[in-house]
């Protein structure tokens, strides 16, 4: 039989009468430690590569909350780089590929991003998706002066952070005006309101970008309310919405959280449209989401059935290769990957500031997301096309261009 | 008014959740006055065991009502056994230490759990599947479904069942001696040591219980799920009164209730004061812990007991 603990009592009890009990205060103690530890752990082994390749650093979220974003990325890169090396790399160099998991975490982008430059000595760096990963780790490569492509990061903040930061897809600002277009002028929607994730630089930015147009249109945003990434129950925003009896529901939020929107809203009841950005875009989307989706727009970078040449012939190669049809993701990770040997072949040496410079005056360069060329900003200027879920699937909806 | 009563509605389920997981807060710390913060962890191994016990079972294609009971029964056998386990690997051989080392092995565990998790399970979330038909329903103007219900339904009646177990079995009785005096209980022959892992295995299956309803209401499940809930429900604990068995009951409502209207308050509060009061939801639920150790440490139901000399 043990002994309790009868000497602690005596010796920790004595002061506390009438105070509140030690062991909640202990408890407070544990919890902020807890909480302290749990945000700060991770990291990945090191890699050497050979001597006589060209470095290229590859960050993103192979695991965590949104990893079918860094997976797709990953896939696109990796059959860009396998087909640079196949004819000729880069300078008559092969292209290595220094690959890190950043677990959908801000702090874990920098971190690795870091590690790229200072461990792996890269010359160039891809990534990420997240607008919020991007942000935090667009200071480490803008400090290094190695320059760095999001593929699809569309917050226009992201290159705003200096003159080593570029993207290869379109911007929140134009997004966001041809959502707020297509839901006021195409579906005619007088009233809609707004679900942002308050934790989401992506999410924040385009709500407001979709906001100013949709108004600016005519139309009027009721509800605006928000929810914090990771929250599971939507219902309390969700009953809100209802009772403002929108036309349409904006979410430009990531696919996790999305689904369960759809699911929740529709148990309550809500028959309208919702509607949201390329974070929608994941193969998993309709696995969560299913038929609460149904009837539903985003707009998105890619797609798949597109008849052009340039994207059948990648589709076509990608199928080869994975055994899935690429997502917009795939599709960006691969322009991303060959923007950048596009521009160190043209750099008349392999430097940060060279390739930097080869690729701000990259023009007319024709990728399977479209025509880029990078204005003043380092954004290309590219159209964006609205998928619906019909049927259970994403089915083409139109495309709209900038004017 | 009918959105008065979706709110209420909303905000009940939530908090039936966090309190089955408070109600295991609570009793291991009534019988042995420690936190364990693992039981979060606990709540998110239900959830898992739960997801692995459906796909066993084919349930995602075939959903049936008598899949969906073993489903939550067997992971609450499972969690139960984990609960004795860790009870007798992590906690029974510091039973003599100071509490503080048994706080940070609660810890301990609760990390254990976090990352074997995402080793175990992978760190990607996982989507629960539908383990019996869900339908609509809606009356008067309140709308909700089947699965809102019987998460509450079932959580009352676990909760109907702890009651009756603590107050009207021999086992609750020795649990109640335990918890009032240790040494007087050990001495009178209680076998403490026994009624301690029971109540593990009691305070586990519980959580694996919430988890499995969680994984029913918001499918999706990942290894770090279990935090927020957690910590909100070692709130609700506080806000009922650590050690009280219907305190953690209303101390869970409360939250949920509270986390609800916050939300909904939302555009008015806008429209008013020009503050997203919904944004600080989270804000608010842990303010509430500050305000209840300040003001009544004992919490709602707690009765106020100066420790003596």
């Amino acid at each position: 039989m043990t002994e309790p603990r009868r000497e602690f009592k005596l010796t920790e009890g004595a002061r506390r009468a009438g105070k509140p009990p030690g062991t909640l205060l202990v408890a407070l103690l544990g919890l902020s430690l807890h909480l302290l530890l749990a945000t700060g752990c991770g990291g990945t082994g090191g890699a050497g590569g050979p001597a006589d390749a060209v470095p290229v650093g590859e960050y993103g979220s192979l695991t965590g909350e949104t990893a079918t974003f860094g997976q797709s990325t990953h896939e696109g890169i990796t059959l860009a780089a396998e087909e640079i090396n196949a004819t000729g790399g880069v300078k008559g160099k092969p292209v290595h590929l220094y690959t890190e998991d950043d677990q959908s975490k801000p702090e874990e982008a920098a971190t690795v991003v870091a590690k790229l430059i200072n461990q792996n000595r890269v010359l160039g760096i891809l990534g990420e998706v997240a607008s919020s990963r991007s942000l935090a780790a667009a200071p480490k490569a803008q400090a290094a002066g190695i320059p760095m492509i999001t593929p699809a990061s569309t917050n226009p903040k992201v290159t705003l952070v200096g003159d080593y930061i570029f993207r290869a897809c379109f911007t929140d600002d134009f997004q966001g005006r041809v959502m707020a277009v297509f839901l006021r002028k195409n579906l005619g929607v007088k009233k809609a309101a707004i679900l942002r994730d308050i934790r989401n630089d992506y999410s924040v930015g385009l709500a407001n970008f979709f906001a100013q147009e949709f108004q600016r249109l005519g139309g009027t945003i009721a509800p605006d309310v928000s929810y914090s990434a990771g929250d599971a129950d939507f219902k309390a925003q969700l009953t809100a919405i209802k009772a403002a009896a929108p036309e349409a529901i904006f979410i430009p939020g990531y696919y996790p959280d999305v689904g369960q929107i759809a699911i929740q809203a529709r148990d309550l009841g809500i028959t309208v449209p919702m509607a949201g950005g390329d974070g929608w875009e994941s193969p998993k989307l309709l696995e969560i989401g299913g038929k609460s989706l149904e009837g539903c727009f985003y707009s998105t970078h890619f797609f798949a059935e597109d008849p052009n040449p340039t994207v059948a012939n990648f589709v076509g190669k990608y199928r080869t290769k994975y055994g899935r049809t690429p997502d917009c993701y795939s599709a960006l990770g691969y322009e991303a990957m060959m923007l950048l040997a596009d521009a160190m072949n043209r750099a008349p040496e392999l430097t940060g500031r060279a390739i930097r410079d080869a690729l701000a005056s990259t023009s007319g360069f024709v990728g399977v997301t479209g025509k880029i060329t990078m204005d003043a900003n380092r954004n290309p200027v590219k159209s964006a096309i609205v998928l619906e879920v019909k049927g259970g699937t994403m089915v083409y909806h139109g495309t709209i261009t900038p004017e | 008014m009918n959105t008065f009563f979706q709110h209420v509605l909303n905000g009940i389920t939530t908090g039936s959740i966090y309190a089955l997981i408070a109600l295991g807060y609570t009793m291991v710390y009534g019988v042995l006055k420690l936190i364990n913060f693992a039981h979060g962890d606990v709540f998110m191994l239900g959830a898992f065991m739960g997801y692995y016990v459906a796909h066993a079972l084919g349930l995602a294609r075939s959903p049936s009502v008598p899949g969906a009971v073993l489903v939550m029964v067997s992971s609450m056998a499972i969690c139960g056994l984990f609960g004795f386990l860790n009870e007798r690997a992590a906690y029974r051989p510091l039973r003599r230490a100071p509490r503080i080392t048994s706080l940070i092995t609660a810890i301990g565990v609760s990390f254990f759990l976090e990352y074997g998790g995402q080793m175990a399970f992978g760190p990607d979330p996982k989507f629960f599947p539908q383990v019996f038909p869900k339908h609509n329903i809606q009356v008067g103007g309140v709308s909700t479904t089947n699965y809102q219900l019987i998460v509450v339904v079932v959580a009352v009646a676990l909760m109907g069942g702890l009651q009756w177990i603590v107050y009207r079995t021999r086992f609750g009785k020795a649990m109640r001696a335990v918890s009032h005096n240790f040494e007087m209980a050990s001495l009178m022959g209680i076998p403490t040591d026994r009624v301690i892992s029971t109540t593990f295995v009691l305070g586990s299956a519980l959580a694996a219980a919430a988890g499995c309803l969680y994984g029913l209401a918001y499918p999706k499940i990942d290894p770090l799920m279990g935090i927020f809930p957690g910590l909100k429900a070692f709130v609700a604990a506080v806000l009922g009164g650590i050690g009280n068995v219907p305190g953690a009951v209303l101390g869970g409502m409360v939250i949920g209730v509270v986390e609800e209207f916050t939300v909904a308050a939302d555009p008015w509060v806008w429209q008013s004061i020009g503050l997203h009061i919904g944004r600080y939801k989270d804000a608010i639920v842990f303010g509430i812990l500050v305000a209840i150790l300040v003001l009544r440490p004992s919490g709602l139901l707690g009765r106020y007991e100066p420790e003596k000399v």
